[in-house]
């Protein structure tokens, strides 16, 4: 009522103003996301990376009856990574690769839209793409794939400063949505195709300096640096390219790291080759190495770890513990103490031989497969970069997978030259003419075919590691996952079909097609109390809503 | 004996010699390579480069091509690169072929001095053409252009994506060759009713097929008691029905299919 009074009062100002009144994003709200759920602050909705919202204004009922409420068409070709942010009725997300646009959240008009000009030769690994936005007061932060980061003025969407964060000839990226805490702006490099030297930094959100950085791959007289032989570490990857998690109680960020580089020849590399493949725990304020946990040892696969690191408060063994959730692109689900690293438990949630098993400090138990045969999972993993969810309502962790994908490993030697793909090898299609991995920016007809591999949504008990329900699918997937607590589990395909599952049963409860892949997760906002819930599909952004 | 007869004999001996140990140096590559490939090499070898380099590949001086072995090219995928792009600084220009065509040329280029070229037979398009529409029976399921059925996939355009060797092995195991989303599918509708096609596009929730009719079908896998994707290639194998001639000229047909209207 107290926003209608305003509007009457006001109304000759709303001409020209905005509707809303739009509060500062401060470092609090950002601590206490959860507790504002009709906003979405960051990548992944909350610091804790759970993608669980709790609006349950559409719930298993009347997931039937959502309709299309409006339609963002992106004036752009690549691939619609981002997860949008919103903040009291206002839209902020990205077209691919570098523009921001600002809409109602509401009806989908557009306030201002800031176009970012990049250098005519870009380069980057897998597709000129971002994955979004961070926000501090009435800042915007947005990282760009020619590696310079961008704080942008939320209301007029005019730059306010620009770093430069790494050198792009070289390959270095930026195609992660940024993470702000308290006063920085907190991201990784991509690039791990490239022969990098992978690192995190954190910039001042005021001036944009940087504050720390974290060397991902160390270099001599730094810990970590002996598990690279010779100078090994002066190309090997590590690479950042989605966005991880904090603990404001344990002051940690967690991110997941990429690939050692060269990618597929790991007898160059002789080694654990560390922090690539890994999960590291910084100092928010310092950047300093906590603990790291290393998912894949001398990796050869490509199993970059590079998912949501996913955070939550339970029981476990009769004791409550702070843990991490983690289904990696390796095919095993991991339960880690997140105060320390310690690993808790580690199970295969795909069929997988790469390895046998995890020892009882959860590293595996590594079977390389013999030449020309079929390594399981293949090298876009048995998940990826989409983000998972967890449901604390239904304890059930939800993940996207890719089930019977394999490819055929083969390794070369191959020089580093500065700017040039550095892999060493590569991972074929598993039958003839196949692709190793089916493109992103294929057209309407899939022939990837069923052979190749399939997808699936699996909710996973994460105290046993088992499957309570399964959700197949014809076509791999690249979709995030998004949970509310009213459980439901909103998902999509790469076939374009966007679908509402019951968080408990699995069953179907609503989908629609919207013709275009789905390679992002799902969000939800509510304005004016009515919720909504926003996709990329192909080239557009689509929001639904209850039908009125 | 055929001349192309005589081809492939020979080609069947450099194979051979490969299985029984390195005798003759100049044959150790011709085993590494499809005999349908170099075939269609030398076609295009012919078309491309005879020009410049000569049929005997000694046309410029100071380049024997003959020899197999060039060094801004050590490996096939080098070659490969250099034939699409040219070489800068050079009168040697970029190429439009085909990914299949251009390494048809670096099958033959790489085994060109194991053959006096003017003697490599090929086969006759026109004679192809006459298999296909005739004696080969191919436009009982196959079409190209306005001629011939759809119930098989359309060929107007196979030789602008498919190679020559991909398509003489096709004709031989059809199966073998078949792309998984091209299989033939039953389904058994919860009505009753029977549908048999080839598979065009399936997801999750539906599959697409050009019926036995060449009827576009939609089928909502919700409507289905029972479907079957069968790996099996209804397209019989040729090696009995054809004659190695005549099997070179139905190939020579089909890598001169480019499409287009």
């Amino acid at each position: 009522m107290r926003r209608r009074s305003l509007v009457i009062i006001t109304g000759a100002l709303l001409i020209t103003a905005p509707i809303f009144l739009n509060a500062q994003v401060t470092s609090d709200r950002l601590v206490k996301a959860a507790d504002e759920p009709q906003n979405w602050l960051t990548y992944n909705g909350t610091y804790n990376g759970q993608r669980h919202s709790a609006l349950k204004q559409i719930n298993s009922a009347n997931a039937k009856n959502l309709e299309l409420k409006w339609v963002f068409q992106a004036q752009s070709l690549g691939t619609f990574q981002a997860t949008p942010l919103v903040v009291d009725g206002i839209m902020y997300t990205t077209q691919a690769p570098n523009d921001v646009v600002a809409l109602d959240a509401k009806t989908g008009r557009v306030f201002w839209m800031y176009r970012y000009t990049l250098p005519s030769e870009i380069r980057v690994c897998c597709g000129q793409v971002n994955r979004g936005l961070a926000m501090l007061g009435d800042t915007l932060f947005m990282g760009t794939v020619d590696a310079h980061l961008i704080a942008i003025d939320a209301k007029s969407g005019r730059p306010i400063w620009k770093t430069k964060v790494a050198e792009n000839a070289l390959g270095y990226a930026v195609t992660v949505a940024p993470l702000v805490v308290k006063d920085k702006v907190i991201l990784g490099v991509a690039g791990g195709e490239y022969g990098i030297r992978g690192f995190m930094a954190a910039f001042d959100a005021k001036t944009g300096k940087e504050v720390w950085r974290f060397k991902i791959i160390p270099e001599p007289g730094e810990k970590g640096n002996e598990t690279w032989p010779g100078n090994t570490w002066e190309h090997g990857g590590g690479s950042v390219w989605v966005t991880g998690a904090y603990d404001p109680a344990l002051n940690l960020t967690y991110w997941g790291t990429g690939n050692p580089g060269p990618d597929w020849n790991p007898d160059v590399r002789k080694g654990d080759n560390l922090y690539s493949d890994s999960v590291i725990a910084l100092d928010a304020d310092t950047g300093q190495l906590k603990w790291h946990f290393q998912f894949t040892p001398n990796d050869g696969y490509d199993y970059d770890s590079v998912q949501v690191p996913v955070l939550a408060d339970i029981t476990w063994n009769n004791q409550p513990r702070k843990v991490m959730f983690w289904a990696n692109r390796n095919g095993f689900f991991y339960v880690l103490d997140r105060t320390d690293g310690k690993f808790l438990f580690g199970k295969p949630f795909i069929k997988l031989n790469w390895a046998s098993g995890l020892d009882a400090n959860g590293r595996p138990i590594q079977t390389p497969q013999p030449a020309g045969a079929e390594t399981f999972p293949g090298l876009a993993g048995g998940t990826n970069w989409f983000s998972p969810s967890f449901n604390p309502r239904t304890g059930l962790f939800y993940v996207s997978a890719w089930e019977n994908y394999r490819n055929i490993f083969s390794k070369t030697d191959q020089e580093y030259q500065a700017g040039r793909q550095y892999t060493a090898g590569r991972g074929a299609g598993p039958m003839p003419t196949s692709p190793n991995v089916p493109t992103l920016r294929r057209g309407p007809i899939n022939t990837w075919t069923e052979e190749m591999g399939t997808g699936v949504v699996i909710a996973i008990d994460p105290k046993t590691g088992n499957h309570e329900w399964r959700y197949p699918m014809t076509d791999v997937t690249d979709s995030g996952v998004l949970t509310t607590d009213s459980d439901i589990v909103i998902t999509g395909s790469r076939e374009g079909h966007f679908h509402v599952l019951d968080a408990r049963a699995g069953n179907l409860l609503w989908k629609t097609s919207l013709g275009g892949p789905i390679s992002s997760g799902p969000m939800t906002y509510a304005v004016d109390g009515k919720q909504y819930i926003a996709v990329n599909a192909g080239n557009s952004m689509f929001v639904f809503g209850l039908r009125d | 004996m055929s001349r192309l007869h005589f081809f492939c004999v020979v080609l069947s001996a450099g194979l051979v010699a490969l299985g029984s140990g390195p005798r003759l140096r100049a044959q150790d590559h011709t085993g590494n390579y499809a005999p349908m490939d170099i075939q269609n090499g030398a076609l295009l070898y012919g078309a491309n480069c005879a020009q410049c380099h000569g049929v005997g590949g000694d046309g410029i001086p100071g380049i024997e091509l003959k020899t197999g072995t060039f060094k801004r090219a050590p490996t096939d995928q080098d070659l490969a690169r250099l034939l699409t792009t040219g070489i800068a600084g050079t009168a040697m220009p970029a190429t439009q072929l085909s990914p299949g065509e251009t390494n048809a040329l670096v099958a033959y280029l790489r085994t060109m001095r194991d053959f006096d070229s003017p003697k490599v037979t090929v086969g006759a398009p026109a004679t192809g053409r006459g298999l296909f529409e005739g004696k080969g029976g191919c436009t009982a399921c196959h079409r190209v252009d306005a001629h011939g059925s759809r119930v098989a996939p359309d060929l107007s355009d196979v030789g602008a994506t498919r190679g020559a060797d991909f398509l003489w092995r096709k004709l031989q195991d059809p199966t073998a060759t078949m792309r998984p989303l091209d299989r033939p599918v039953h389904v058994q509708l919860k009505s009753g009713k029977v549908v048999d096609g080839r598979r065009l596009n399936e997801d999750t929730y539906s599959l697409q097929i050009i019926d036995s009719q060449e009827r576009l079908l939609s089928i909502m896998k919700s409507d289905v008691k029972e479907f079957t994707i069968s790996r099996t290639s209804p397209m019989p194998s040729y090696t009995q029905k054809l004659a190695p001639q005549e099997l070179a000229d139905l190939v020579s047909y089909l890598v001169s299919l480019k499409g287009g209207i």
